[in-house]
């Protein structure tokens, strides 16, 4: 909950109660995502380069999607941030943080930051990516913020695994689950508090890490200061910001946000027909595999003749085995050739030579991973508009 | 109790890291009289940009800023998608979704209101 200092530095809220919502825009500009009603404004927020601003109050910020291009790592500045709810600790003292470990355990804890920073320290770079990431292309369109496809970003996360802190609690016999829960909270006591729950098996792998640092640095407020669930491979609903509170629990969890959001169509596609409901529903889990043209945007012109291709590729942490790329709307496809294989959780780049004749060309990329799994052909549909990897089209023109 | 050996290993560690450190925050203390820097993380005091959006004009509108303006922003309905089929029953599913499972206390009265109004200016 919000305390009365906390509501008052909420500048919305300031804004609302003074009048000046749009005195002090400070909309650099616009960019337009390209689907219906995708005009967004571009946000300065602290600690952040310029972003799409999908929401304001909670902060939704989308990162530009030319980025992606200047390399794997998505720089902290330009990393994507997603609330659910409107209580943002803004007021965070890292000597005061505390991190408590209950419920199931022999021995409850309360870690401090320097505590946990004195544990051994492991690095990992992971794709975090948001559950409803390219929503807006959803045809037909689904309620949920509509975003085009820069909810996602690659970073080197360094902290402690879950496991080494579990370890130390000593999880009990018939323990099922873990909950982690932050300290960004609902503005209304009526509303859900943003609880996650990981299976415990899950949980003690030794991958999913309480990370302190996001490419070298601390994580930035935005994106959950000063510590947060990274949980490699998994969508990003489980990432959970500003983590404060691990409850190792013997039954599954039924909070809102396991029981009823973030639930997929438990069919084998994790699918339906477009307009339909699923019968059943399962938590939303690994990412599907996705690959994007990062070189060119759709819509670019550009001379006839040679050009390098360039882009990323990443998967629920198989690994991505192959990247292949068609110029000729699908028809044939090439081989391109991978970047530095930066761990199987990563961003993997990939560059190809082209050549245009002049004229209109589809550009088509398709990765595959170590399991074999790839992209449809077709977009798969489902009604929160999640999962989203079709084979990306990229429309140049050659003049 | 398999694990409490561990657990007074770490205790023990965990101590001595916080012994150290009072030693390293003295000497801290001590040096910050002669520089401004610091090495220990300073508090955060973060301030989020002015709100920008606003709801626009419609009927109903002051009914729709009393209810919807206290959790979110007018931009979160703004950026839905258009069209003959995001008309009333879409907006009618998105208001009982904020009652029914994000618990906002909207009046029943209230609620064609706010329908209409999503309905006539979205």
């Amino acid at each position: 909950m919000l305390d009365r200092r906390d509501l008052m530095k909420r500048a919305g809220l300031t804004a609302l109660v003074t009048g000046l919502a749009s005195a002090k825009a400070l909309a650099l500009d616009t960019a337009t995502l390209p689907f219906d009603n995708g005009e967004r404004p571009l946000v300065r927020y602290r600690q952040k380069r310029p972003m799409i601003g999908l929401t304001s109050r909670p902060p939704q910020l989308e990162t530009p999607f030319s980025i992606f291009n200047d390399g794997a790592i998505t720089p902290n500045n330009a990393f994507f941030v997603r609330y659910h709810l409107a209580g943002v600790p803004l007021d965070i003292d890292p000597d005061k943080f505390t991190l408590e470990i209950k419920g199931k355990i022999d021995h409850p804890l309360k870690l401090s930051l320097k505590e946990i920073k004195k544990l051994r320290a492991v690095e990992l770079i992971a794709v975090n990516q948001c559950s409803g990431n390219s929503r807006g292309f959803f045809e037909p369109r689904v309620a949920g913020g509509q975003l085009g496809n820069g909810a996602m970003g690659n970073a080197r996360w360094r902290g402690v695994p879950l496991k080494t802190v579990l370890d130390i609690a000593g999880v009990q016999q018939g323990a099922k689950q873990v909950t982690f829960n932050g300290m960004d909270g609902p503005a209304m006591d009526t509303t859900p508090d943003f609880v996650k729950a990981l299976d415990i098996d899950h949980a003690r792998d030794g991958e999913v890490m309480l990370a302190y640092r996001m490419n070298g640095d601390d994580l930035p407020l935005l994106n959950g200061f000063p510590l947060r669930l990274v949980v490699p491979g998994y969508y990003g609903t489980y990432w959970v910001k500003h983590l404060n509170e691990i409850t190792v629990i013997d039954n599954v969890f039924d909070g809102f946000w396991m029981k009823s959001a973030y639930r997929i169509p438990d069919t084998p596609c994790n699918c339906v027909e477009p307009g339909t409901a699923p019968k059943a529903t399962i938590p939303i889990g690994r990412f599907t595999v996705r690959s994007f043209i990062t070189s060119l945007a759709d819509g670019a012109r550009l001379k006839p003749g040679s050009t390098m291709l360039k882009g990323i590729a990443f998967d629920g942490g198989k690994g991505i085995r192959e990247v292949a790329v068609a110029i000729d709307g699908g028809k044939t496809w090439t081989p391109a050739k991978l970047g530095k294989d930066l761990g199987k959780y990563s961003f993997r780049e990939w560059k190809l030579p082209i050549k245009l004749a002049a004229g209109p060309h589809e550009l088509k990329v398709r990765a595959t991973n170590n399991a074999g799994d790839t992209q449809p052909t077709e977009p798969l549909w489902n009604p929160a508009g999640y999962l989203r990897n079709v084979v990306e089209t990229v429309r140049v023109t050659a003049a | 109790m398999k694990h409490a050996p561990l657990l007074t290993l770490v205790a023990a560690a965990l101590s001595l890291a916080a012994l150290r450190l009072a030693a390293l925050r003295l000497a801290a203390l001590s040096l910050a009289a002669l520089s401004l820097g610091s090495a220990s993380a300073a508090p955060i005091s973060y301030t989020l940009p002015d709100e920008t959006a606003a709801f626009k004009a419609g009927p109903n509108l002051e009914v729709v800023q009393n209810n919807c303006t206290a959790c979110h922003s007018a931009d979160y309905v703004s950026t839905q998608p258009r069209g003959p089929k995001f008309k009333k029953d879409f907006w009618q599913a998105e208001v009982t979704k904020m009652i029914k499972v994000y618990g906002a206390p909207i009046a029943d009265a209230d609620v064609p209101k706010i329908v209409e109004y999503l309905a006539a200016t979205y």
